[in-house]
């Protein structure tokens, strides 16, 4: 039971340096793999193919023993940097969250997501206050893994402490594998089970 | 800061031009044939309180003539963008999301439209369709639908790069769902502004063709053809056959592109908040 | 760090509202930056903190005079004891306060960086400009690249010096250091000291309190468009005993360094801001009081806190 990535070759065209060359990481169900590395080695790269947003040229990425399905619903959902460019500008959030199809009441009160917020449209809304959004879809189409790529970055220490103590918190029920990317050695430190470095 | 409301000032504008517009349709059809039946002791009068457009030289009630003919140049035009714009969908649409080769094609077949004249095109295909009625039609909507297809073409590009549509085909979304909800939703109001916009170029046209003599036929009380006359007589000295109706031309084209451009203003939420 | 100077710049109850469209016709006042005190001395950094969208960028707008069109600002804003006006603001600009912008889109993308940093002065500084590009980490081809050709920390620091060329008295950096390493990042903030030290005045505004705390002398919390407490940086270090507003204390309380417990709630709305202290729907010490009108600021301990409990 795990998603893993078998020596994996990334590059976004042919004859172009590698961005990841031979890479290997393996994530179980109920842990919390922490990536962290200098900026340019290729944290988000590898976020995006864990997730089947790209493809490795070479190796093979996959969950419980399968490719990553490329119709349906993936097991791996990508949480991003920047929520207000994962969610449809013309769309009311409520559509946004029903896009998942999944139940939505107790993931709302998890996340804090206020019942006014679900008839404004995303740019009413605050960096902090999209990500809920963007996190509470990915755990509502029934992931098995996120990958979790600088989901905090750009918010203030509460906000950030009351989105990752829900992830976690609901992480934890359902047994999913995590793979966070972060550069806060701290936030590292208290969310991860295993961390890994990645390199240049 | 700027004082009222710039969307409410929109709306209101955008509305009375509708109606006014709306209201020179209905008495172009309202209009029975008898007004515009010819009078010998009445040809040629000046503009004057019976006759406010005047009448020509076979005594026909100019400003019945004209109102006439622009509801059947307003039928064109509504037609023809429509048409237009509907071809523009279909084949923006299928070079965006085709193959590379579609795409290459669809891209190379709009230049050559944009490369030829519109007129010979017009002109050739309502020829070749028998012309009248729907031969115009035909010519006009076949030769507009280009940069509209361009424009969707690019908006549709734009729009499949983004993240959450990534995002929607990771939630189990077939490309399908994500066409019609995601990306028509976002080309929907582009769209209609487009189709508004082409109506005056489609009028215009169509004035112009039926003023060649490649349109419509003589007896309808068409504007280019009530134009095309006139010219028979503005060497004798009756300028109001050609300037009056001309005017009405020039004012709806103006009002139709206006209603457009207030449209822009509501239906775009960038646009709008300042 | 010594306070009984004149402020080089002052900002007493200033608010920006913008006027929004709601649903349909309908306009609404939006408040995005509330009563907002602010002073900053030669020799400092004062770092702002908050999370982003909560009108911090438009703090930046509102002291250079740039805000859009549909702002209304109400307000008291002094540069050297002088009150700004729209055309002090605009004659300002540039020369005496200069900004680093928080998007890499700011850049000029028909021009290459090197000349784009000099700008228009003459003669062109062009030997200080390759000693900072240096300073900042930048390889020297870097002067004939196009914006397109950057990385995103390059750009930054591209955007960091334009802003340190100009001979400002008063800098306000916005989010200088996102997409740069922690190498680069200490680089650029190291030069940033280096122009305090040197007797000018730099506003840092910033989302990362772990970096406001480690870099400047203040640091200024942002808390739903408004000011709620400015405290020496030291102070954070100490711990929620030293901070003087319970929204402070709250976040110390949720770093990850700390105790990682967040507070309920979330900030209150532009659209439909609370009548009293903004902060009171989520305060654990809220009274009546707060809770009616908006409380006065007082200095405490050395800081400045906008909030009535414990007076």
């Amino acid at each position: 039971m795990a998603l893993e990535a078998g020596n994996i070759f990334f590059r976004y065209e042919k004859k172009q340096p590698w961005i990841l060359e031979d890479v290997t990481v393996r994530i179980d169900r109920g842990e919390c793999l922490v990536v962290s590395g200098p900026s340019g080695c290729g944290k988000t790269t590898l976020a995006m193919l864990l997730a089947g947003y790209l493809r490795p040229e070479r190796g093979q990425i996959q969950a419980e023993g399968f490719p990553l399905p490329a119709k349906g619903v993936c097991p791996v959902q990508l949480i991003s940097q920047h929520p207000e460019k994962a969610v449809n500008p013309r769309w009311r959030l409520k559509r946004v969250l029903e896009e998942s199809g999944g139940r939505m009441e107790e993931i709302l009160e998890t996340f804090g997501i206020r019942r006014r917020w679900l008839d404004r449209f995303p740019c009413e809304l605050s960096g902090g206050e999209l990500q809920r959004f963007c996190v509470a879809r990915a755990l509502m189409s029934g992931a098995d893994y996120l990958i979790c790529d600088e989901i905090s970055t750009m918010m203030d220490a509460v906000t950030q402490a009351q989105i990752w103590n829900a992830v976690l918190r609901e992480a934890k029920k359902r047994r999913m594998g995590i793979l966070a990317v972060t550069h806060n050695r701290h936030l590292a430190e208290r969310i991860a089970t295993r961390q890994i470095a990645l390199e240049k | 800061m700027k004082k009222g409301n710039r969307r409410t000032r929109a709306v209101i504008q955008a509305a009375a031009l509708a109606m006014l517009l709306l209201v020179v349709y209905a008495a172009g059809i309202l209009i029975s044939g008898d007004a515009v039946e010819g009078d010998f002791l009445d040809a040629g009068r000046p503009p004057c309180l019976e006759h406010p457009f005047g009448t020509d030289a076979l005594g026909r009630d100019l400003l019945m003539r004209t109102l006439k003919g622009m509801s059947v140049s307003m039928t064109v035009g509504a037609a023809a963008s429509a048409i237009s714009a509907g071809i523009a969908v279909f084949v923006g649409i299928a070079a965006a999301a085709g193959s590379g080769r579609v795409d290459a094609a669809i891209s190379w077949l709009i230049d050559v439209m944009m490369s030829v004249p519109h007129m010979v095109l017009i002109i050739l295909i309502s020829f070749a369709m028998g012309r009248g009625f729907q031969g115009l039609l035909a010519g006009i909507a076949a030769t507009h639908w280009c940069s509209l297809a361009r424009l969707i073409r690019g908006e549709v590009l734009q729009l499949r790069s983004r993240h959450y549509i990534a995002v929607s085909r990771k939630l189990g979304k077939p490309e399908g769902w994500i066409l019609t909800r995601h990306l028509l939703g976002h080309l929907a109001p582009q769209l209609l502004v487009g189709a508004i916009l082409m109506f005056p170029h489609a009028i215009l046209h169509e004035a112009a063709v039926s003023f060649l003599g490649f349109g419509l036929p003589p007896e309808q009380p068409a504007t280019g053809i009530i134009l095309a006359e006139s010219m028979r007589y503005i060497s004798a000295g009756l300028w109001w056959p050609a300037v009056l109706p001309g005017l009405t031309l020039v004012w709806v084209v103006l009002s139709v592109d206006r209603l457009g451009d207030e449209l822009q203003k509501i239906l775009n939420p960038f646009s709008a908040q300042e | 760090m010594e306070q009984r100077t004149e402020a080089l710049l002052e900002i007493r109850d200033l608010s920006v509202s913008f006027r929004m469209y709601g649903h349909g016709l309908k306009q609404e006042d939006q408040q995005v930056i509330s009563d907002l005190h602010l002073s900053v001395y030669p020799g400092e950094i004062l770092a702002v903190a908050g999370s982003s969208g909560s009108g911090k960028s438009l703090l930046a707008s509102a002291i250079l005079g740039i805000l859009p069109d549909n702002a209304a600002v109400r307000g008291y804003v002094s540069y050297q004891g002088e009150e700004l006006t729209p055309e002090g603001q605009a004659r300002l600009r540039g020369t005496e306060i200069a900004l680093v912008p928080q998007s890499v889109s700011f850049l000029d993308p028909l021009m290459r960086t090197g000349a784009q940093a000099e700008g228009h002065r003459r003669p062109r500084p062009a030997e200080r400009r390759r000693q900072l590009f240096r300073d900042l980490g930048l390889p020297d081809q870097t002067e004939r690249l196009y914006p397109f050709q950057l990385s995103g920390g390059m750009a930054r620091r591209v955007l960091v010096s334009t802003a340190l060329l100009t001979d400002a008295r008063l800098i306000i950096a916005d989010e200088p250091t996102p997409g740069m390493s922690l190498e680069q990042a200490l680089k650029a903030l190291r030069i940033f000291r280096e122009m305090a030290d040197s007797g000018r005045a730099v506003i840092l505004i910033t989302h990362d309190i772990d970096l406001a705390v480690e870099i400047a002398d203040r640091v200024a919390v942002f808390y739903a468009g408004t000011t709620v407490e400015t405290a020496k940086a030291s102070d954070f270090k100490a711990g929620p005993g030293a901070l003087r507003h319970p929204y402070s204390q709250a976040l110390w309380r949720a770093l990850p360094q700390n105790e990682f417990q967040p507070i309920e709630g979330s900030q209150p709305d532009a659209g439909e801001l609370p009548k009293g202290c903004l902060f009171a729907p989520r305060c654990p010490f809220r009274t009546a009081k707060c809770v009616a009108e908006t409380p006065p600021v007082r200095q405490v301990r050395g800081g400045e806190v906008r909030c009535c409990y414990g007076a």
